[in-house]
């Protein structure tokens, strides 16, 4: 019984995280005066994806092909260590932000190896700016994680997300939450490949970070490729709402409506960011996520203090 | 028993060694001897470890020596056992390795005398590891030094050979020396060079002297920033097999050394736990970052093995912080991740550079901008060196996240603990930092070597290598996997090295941290069956969708461009462009541009590269002066033998003038 919510959480994010993508366009038809696509959209193009045939190029290997899979298994794998706010991890332990970290590096390793697998000089240069931004993406996250640790005194992300409250966003506490807050959302929106750092609607490959490094991937692939970055838009918004909303009461089942109501929060959220920023200039992202370390160490120090 | 097994794999491979500078004369037969006694010595080596290991004693073997101070004392103690196991195991793989690696040389090249220093490292190696007495610690040091020297001079009518030698034979023996005045420190108090009769150190002051000795002497082996920069210039230098084994298990010898050293010099006060931390955090970032530089396979290489052994300095940091905070947690945390990073270092940086000698071998090129497509080509050597990649990344399921993880485990009690979450700070940063730049650098060199087009005719033509050359790599490939899958019997195994470093009142500490770390590591194994088991599954899922449609084969989707040719792949300097670019004020690349001039351009050409700033603007400097102010003596020293014999009577006169006086 004690694992019966967390158990739906991993199932939720199973189901849903194609869901948010939906939400995401959805808010920016409104805000450009349209209608829309339907929100269930990104699920039709899964569907449709998953029924194509396939063409490969002859410059590939077993590593073009291995990309998708063993992306979507690392970010199928996390799903157990990630606690949806006061909902705890379905199989949490301590020192799992660190797995958790190294299985979007694999994601990304194999993502960006299979991009490197085409020979295309487009998709050579989304690989070696999503390298770039992951390398600085990196220390932001797991300082960040590692302050709230030492803020908390747990170790695992469950024990850490069970233990904030409102005291960490504002007084008395200080704005470690806040910091960290913001420097998780840098992350969440670089790792996702969003507005400010990537357009995902752009049509110019040159300027293009994730989109790029997937051109030749199409069919079942190219859906494994998609429901991945679902997965991970929802695993790292659990952790950003985790901060942000900070609602733990004695029951799970409004732990869980607390948490899935953020998430759909953070969807439209980023669709307002999207409709009404543009995106830096790249040669300005390391700087925003240099800040993030920084935002992050400064939480670390204030704690210390 | 186990010692005596021990003894005959060193006297076995002295003899053999003895034996392949008199079998010169048939190169053929003494390639084979050479690679088949490294195999029988190495698996004796391992088989004595494992027994000491095993059986929890230490066995121990004592005969006089004629050489004051001296005696030939060796013993297979935990610590010792610990390192024998990875250097017989990579001795080993790299003697399978050699003998077809080394099979176009014969009868041009002596490959007689190769083996015969390959034996000599080898037990200097076990013999550094083992040795009970400071007298036959140097000797065997430098037999270890000498050794590899002569190895890395192999190809020396090359001039980068030479210099490399050179810089080599100079930085090992400059180590040496702050070694010759530790045991000199070490065994004033008691008049003794014995290692089980030092006694602790009379003063706060005088251990931190020793141990300053020690991070400076062991430091130049083992490749600490700023003495590191021998390791880019010898390990390219040297034959595949040699690399492997110089940058895989004797740089660990002063790993080695310094934690022996730290069991003779009593409780270490925070500020050496701090002092390994500051090392490890620098030489790993530096590291990887002069290796995202690099355009040469082995030379990239060998600056990863620099950053490795950051990380490995980082967890002992923790240790010795853990006890001198007496967290016993962390300090048994971070020696286990530090000792299991030895390990699993041997393990893939061993593999790396046996899939590099390979593609050298077979492409005879070391640039990776001349090579690509590999992969179709050698698969097999491809995807060892994939395995090798993702391990050395620290990427779960393999080894290296195992050791890490225990590192970060250590950062992470010292976060939660006050007094040292600075120190877990600076670990945490550091470590995530080196993982996101070791997987963009390792991304770059696999990619740009084994997948795309090839982008030379040599990398074209190239083909795999040979059965024993693809063994030696299959065998740490494989052990990657396991010890990724059973962390918790790796750390287990790590345990009584791990104790032998903690004082007798930490053991129960250290027994709670075990079972912490074991239960902990399950959970990692349980998330590596389940990242292979959903892998498997999507696989399937895969071939399902796919096998009711027609799966067909074009060429790359260039954006439209329907011919694209290997030149107009990504390169690997593009592709570590952008951060080269952003750490520009530590690599200082020295870029020359050609533009295309006139209407229609013919030539045009952009080339990098990134000198060692530490060579060049550091030790290049000051071995420049040394040489000016050398130059200004040379007057002293004409080649008039009446003029020497006057400064023997100058001497001598002023000697006893002195002691007289």
């Amino acid at each position: 019984m004690a694992n019966f919510i967390p158990a739906i959480h991993v199932i939720l994010a199973v189901v849903l995280s194609p869901l948010l993508l939906g939400v995401i366009n959805r808010t920016k038809a409104i805000f450009a005066g349209r209608r829309g696509q339907p929100l269930l959209q990104p699920y039709f193009d899964l569907i449709k994806l998953m029924n194509k045939a396939a063409v490969y190029s002859r410059t590939t290997t077993w590593v073009f092909r291995a990309g998708p899979v063993i992306g979507l298994a690392s970010a199928l794998a996390c799903l157990p260590i990630v606690p949806l706010g006061g909902v705890k991890a379905l199989s949490g332990f301590e020192g799992d932000l660190v797995l958790f970290a190294y299985l979007f590096g694999l994601m990304r390793f194999i993502t960006v190896l299979a991009a490197m697998d085409t020979g295309s000089a487009f998709e050579g240069m989304g690989a070696s700016r999503e390298v770039q931004l992951s390398a600085l993406a990196e220390p932001a996250l797991l300082v960040g994680l590692g302050a709230m640790a030492l803020k908390t005194g747990s170790l695992s992300l469950t024990g850490i997300y069970g233990k904030i409250s409102t005291h960490m966003i504002a007084a008395p506490d200080g704005p470690v939450g806040f910091l960290v807050g913001m420097a998780l959302l840098i992350v969440f929106l670089t790792e996702n490949a969003r507005i400010p750092v990537d357009d995902p609607n752009t049509h110019l490959e040159l300027t293009m970070i994730h989109e790029v490094m997937v051109l030749d991937h199409g069919g079942v692939d190219f859906a494994m490729i998609q429901y991945g970055a679902a997965l991970k838009l929802w695993i790292l918004g659990t952790l950003l709402t985790g901060v942000f909303i900070p609602v733990r009461t004695q029951s799970d089942f409004l732990n869980l409506a607390a948490g899935l109501a953020g998430m759909f929060l953070l969807a439209i959220v980023v669709g307002v960011i999207e409709s009404t920023m543009a995106r830096l200039r790249l040669i300005r992202l390391p700087q925003m996520l240099v800040a993030a370390v920084l935002l992050s160490t400064l939480a670390f120090v204030w704690i210390l203090r | 028993m186990w010692i005596m097994l021990f003894l005959s794999a060193v006297l076995f491979l002295f003899l053999s060694a003895a034996l392949c500078l008199m079998l010169q004369r048939r190169p053929s037969a003494v390639n084979t001897l050479g690679s088949a006694t490294a195999v029988i010595g190495g698996l004796l080596a391992m088989a004595s470890a494992a027994g000491a290991l095993a059986s929890g004693q230490t066995p121990d073997f004592q005969i006089a020596w004629s050489v004051p101070f001296g005696s030939f004392h060796i013993a297979l103690d935990a610590l010792s056992a610990f390192f024998i196991l990875p250097i017989g195991l990579i001795g080993l793989a790299g003697g399978l390795y050699g003998r077809r690696y080394l099979e176009d040389r014969l009868g041009r090249k002596p490959v007689g005398i190769s083996w015969c220093f390959y034996h000599l490292l080898f037990v200097g190696m076990l013999l550094v590891a083992t040795a009970q007495n400071g007298i036959l610690f140097l000797f065997a040091w430098e037999l270890m030094s000498l050794a590899s020297f002569f190895l890395v001079m192999f190809d020396h009518e090359q001039e980068a050979v030479l210099t490399a030698g050179r810089t080599y034979l100079v930085a090992t023996h400059l180590g040496a020396a702050f070694l010759l005045a530790m045991f000199v420190l070490l065994g004033a108090a008691e008049q003794t060079l014995e290692f089980d009769r030092f006694a602790d150190p009379a003063t706060p002051a005088m251990a931190g002297a020793i141990f300053i000795l020690a991070v400076l002497g062991f430091g130049a082996k083992a490749g600490f920033l700023p003495m590191h920069v021998w390791l880019p210039q010898a390990h390219p230098a040297a034959p595949s097999h040699v690399s492997a084994v110089m940058s895989g298990v004797m740089i660990k010898t002063g790993i080695y050394g310094l934690l022996r050293v730290l069991t003779f010099i009593g409780p270490p006060p925070p500020w050496w736990g701090w002092t390994l931390v500051a090392v490890g955090a620098v030489s790993g970032i530096a590291g990887v970052l002069f290796a995202l530089a690099q355009h040469d396979l082995k030379q990239l290489l060998a600056y990863h093995s620099v950053e490795n052994i950051g990380i490995i300095c980082l967890g002992i940091g923790m240790g010795l912080l853990g006890l001198s905070g007496e967290n016993y947690a962390m300090a048994t945390l971070g020696f286990a991740g530090g000792l299991l990073h030895v390990w699993n270092h041997a393990l893939f940086k061993s593999l790396l550079f046996f899939g590099a000698g390979a593609v050298a071998h077979a492409t005879g090129t070391r640039n990776i901008e001349q090579l690509g497509g590999l992969l179709k080509r050698m698969p097999t050597t491809g995807f060892c060196f994939f395995i090798g990649s993702a391990a050395i990344c620290a990427l779960p399921p393999l080894n290296g996240f195992v050791s890490e993880f225990l590192i970060y485990l250590s950062a992470l009690a010292a976060v939660t603990q006050a007094g040292a979450a600075t120190a877990g700070l600076v670990v945490i940063g550091a470590l995530s930092l080196i993982g996101g730049l070791a997987a963009a650098c390792f991304a770059k060199a696999f990619s740009t070597v084994f997948l795309g087009e090839p982008r030379s005719d040599q990398a074209a033509l190239a083909h795999e290598s040979a059965l024993s050359m693809r063994l030696a790599q299959i065998l740490p490939a494989a052990m990657c996997a396991v010890i990724g899958l059973l962390g918790p019997f790796a750390v287990q195994a790590a345990l009584p090295a791990v104790k032998a470093l903690m004082p007798s009142a930490a053991q129960a500490g250290v027994e709670l941290a075990r079972s912490r770390a074991v239960h902990l590591l399950w959970h990692i194994s349980q998330a590596a069956v389940l990242l292979a088991a959903l892998a498997a599954v999507l696989h399937m899922i895969r071939s399902r969708l796919l096998a009711k449609h027609p799966v067909a084969e074009s060429a790359t989707w260039d954006c439209g461009y329907a011919a694209p040719n290997p030149r107009m792949q990504y390169s690997a300097s593009s592709f570590a462009k952008p951060l080269t670019r952003m750490f520009r004020w530590l690599l200082r690349p020295q870029t020359h541009l050609y533009k295309p001039v006139g209407l229609f351009p013919v030539h045009a050409g952009l080339e990098t590269h990134t000198e060692d700033v530490f060579m060049r603007y550091g030790y290049g400097p000051l071995f420049n002066a040394f040489a000016w102010m050398a130059g200004h003596l040379r007057w002293l020293q004409q080649g008039r033998n009446q003029l020497y014999v006057l400064y023997i009577a100058i001497t001598l006169i002023g000697l006893l003038v002195w002691k007289l006086g």
